[in-house]
């Protein structure tokens, strides 16, 4: 591509006037040009407003007293934060939360896939009946489970007592274990989709023959499966896992509108804990350097999912 | 013969499960939905009552008569919110489209110091959690004065958009052979031509999809929203659904209605979209 852009290039400007050679020497490269717009969007936007809150995390900043801004504090916010208890319980909790999710629904979407796969008829339709919790916004899924495990209205507990199968009202939002299944409910209904329609993509796409061989040289079902159409489909389930930890934050929608971290912060999340000390308490330095440690641990959760991805890329590419 | 009814047996079995955990599966994926559905259509008194009532009794269009019939008569200003919601989403996705085609390509057909580390650069960019990028968001835009305002929203979605639709674009990029752009230049194409002429064309419905996409998440914003919006010129639709919960109670069937009103369009898209969806992502992805 490049050589033979450049052979028209050279061409052009050997027959064209002298002029355009002379503006070409200006002309920055094409790739500079082509991601400009992209970089000084994500700058202004994500990457100055974050060296800014950098910044602010060393201050005792509230909105309230906006000079405070300058107020030179030091490590003293992380200090506090890494002596609270009350954020490492939450911190605790999101990581808890987001591995049991994620594991569950990486599960799940492979039962889900594999029952669609094994469809004889109507597989659009089942396919497109999957992804619909897709295109439920994240605040939509939180209010329907809030309605959902209500105490006294809610589906759940109607149809637990319409069976018998319990005769008071469950206190699902209100007792913190039950609040967090809860949660973990909402987010499972919300997320599996996204696992399902990949590992499916890779089911789909998968070749025949290595399966049939494998049948032929006398392997059970299981052995089968998890020997050759696992590591086939690793890496379609992996790239479920970064595109689901590039906004694993969604979570937060989920939790600020199902509890909002109550009762009595049972169910404190990171998220909300840092929308918490941040806008209802005012104390943005704090808030920012707790939203430091939010956007490492998501740094985190990504990174370790671009590896595998990369591996077990690597591994299918050597063997097929 | 006893073997072959044995094997029979066995089959029918496992047929007759599998059938059972796909219903069972596509019951709990559509129950809340539908749930949602009928309780926006019933009598308060129906959903407050004790014992339930499964199947309304009779059904009512009051929450969207209520809804749509303004502040007052116990609605909400859900025409403004979907406007607002309209006109942020929209405009956030195409110009976040213009910004991810243009990277999109660069991704795809050229050759770049630091490509793959520019890459793993902007995708961190959407790893930021949105409440933590509200802080200093809402500080910046409080100093600017634009909070509350469809331009500061839109900016906010365009940057949470590009790194997805650069991601997108790459990979339908790439599935266009180069071979094409090649033979047009060599005809007499300059590179720009040979770009809206033939590799813009065969990646339309790729690149539809990405704006598709961008859109329902920009739609779906709730985060963001709920900090730098204030009032109705620019709350949308997530951020309204929160006018419906007062203190202690929460106006159930009114809620209900607006979220049936809020899923339509994101489901009509997401029917469009699906199918190159996910060859998007996975060719983007897997092939490297």
């Amino acid at each position: 591509m490049n050589e033979a852009g450049t052979v028209v290039e050279t061409a052009e400007t050997r027959g064209g006037n002298a002029s355009t050679g002379t503006l070409k020497a200006w002309r920055l490269p094409a790739p500079v040009l082509l991601l400009l717009p992209a970089f000084v969007v994500l700058a202004a936007v994500v990457v100055v407003p974050l060296l800014l809150s950098l910044y602010s995390s060393f201050t005792p900043f509230r909105l309230t007293r906006p000079d405070s801004i300058w107020t030179f504090i030091g490590f003293r916010n992380y200090e506090r934060l890494f002596t609270d208890w009350e954020f490492w319980v939450a911190f605790g909790r999101t990581v808890l939360l987001l591995t049991v999710a994620l594991n569950l629904e990486m599960v799940l979407g492979l039962g889900l896939a594999l029952l669609v796969e094994k469809a004889t008829r109507g597989q659009r339709i089942l396919r497109t009946i999957m992804m619909f919790p897709m295109m439920f916004s994240p605040v939509l899924v939180g209010f329907q489970f809030k309605f959902m495990f209500n105490d006294n209205v809610g589906l759940i507990n109607n149809a637990l007592q319409a069976l018998g199968l319990t005769d008071r009202a469950i206190p699902w939002l209100i007792d913190g274990t039950l609040a967090f299944i809860a949660i973990l409910t909402a987010e499972v209904w919300s997320s599996t989709a996204v696992f399902a329609i990949f590992i499916l993509a890779g089911l789909m796409a998968m070749p025949r023959e290595p399966v049939e061989a494998a049948r032929v040289d006398g392997c059970t079902p299981w052995q089968t499966f998890r020997y050759v159409t696992w590591p086939y489909l690793m890496p379609f389930a992996f790239i479920a896992m970064t595109i689901r930890s590039l906004d694993i934050a969604r979570a937060y929608d989920i939790v600020k509108i199902m509890t909002d971290g109550g009762p009595a912060k049972r169910t404190e999340i990171l998220w909300t804990l840092i929308a918490r000390t941040g806008y209802s308490d005012a104390r943005m330095g704090l808030a920012n350097a707790m939203a430091y440690v939010a956007i490492l641990l998501s740094i985190v959760f990504t990174a370790l999912f671009f590896r595998q991805l990369a591996k077990a890329r690597a591994q299918v590419a050597a063997e097929w | 013969m006893d073997r072959n009814a044995a094997h029979r047996v066995k089959r029918g079995l496992f047929k007759a499960t599998h059938l059972t955990l796909l219903f069972l599966a596509m019951a709990i994926i559509c129950l809340p939905g539908l749930w949602i559905v009928l309780s926006s259509l019933r009598p308060t008194v129906e959903i407050m009552a004790k014992p339930p009532v499964w199947i309304p009794r009779e059904i009512s269009f009051d929450a969207y008569i209520a809804m749509f019939s303004g502040v007052g008569q116990g609605g909400i200003p859900v025409i403004e919110y979907f406007r607002n919601s309209l006109i942020i989403s929209v405009t956030s996705t195409v110009i976040a489209l213009a910004v991810g085609m243009a990277g999109g390509y660069a991704f795809a057909r050229h050759r770049f110091r630091f490509k793959s580390s520019i890459f793993l650069g902007f995708m961190l960019t959407r790893t930021v959690p949105g409440i933590a990028l509200s802080l200093p968001l809402f500080f910046v835009y409080a100093k600017l004065g634009i909070i509350d305002t469809h331009f500061g929203l839109i900016l906010a979605y365009v940057a949470l958009n590009v790194p997805f639709t650069i991601w997108l674009i790459d990979g339908f990029f790439r599935q266009v052979p180069k071979d094409l752009a090649e033979a047009a230049q060599i005809d007499g194409c300059t590179r720009w031509q040979a770009f809206w002429q033939v590799e813009f064309p065969l990646a339309r419905p790729g690149i539809a999809s990405a704006g598709i996409f961008a859109f329902l998440i920009s739609w779906n914003e709730f985060a963001l929203a709920s900090q730098l919006t204030r009032s109705t010129s620019s709350k949308t639709l997530p951020v309204g659904l929160l006018d419906y919960t007062a203190e202690f109670t929460i106006d159930w069937r009114g809620m209900c209605a607006l979220a049936v009103v809020m899923i339509i369009p994101a489901l009509t898209l997401t029917f469009i979209v699906q199918k190159h969806l996910v060859s998007g992502l996975t060719s983007g992805a897997v092939k490297g």
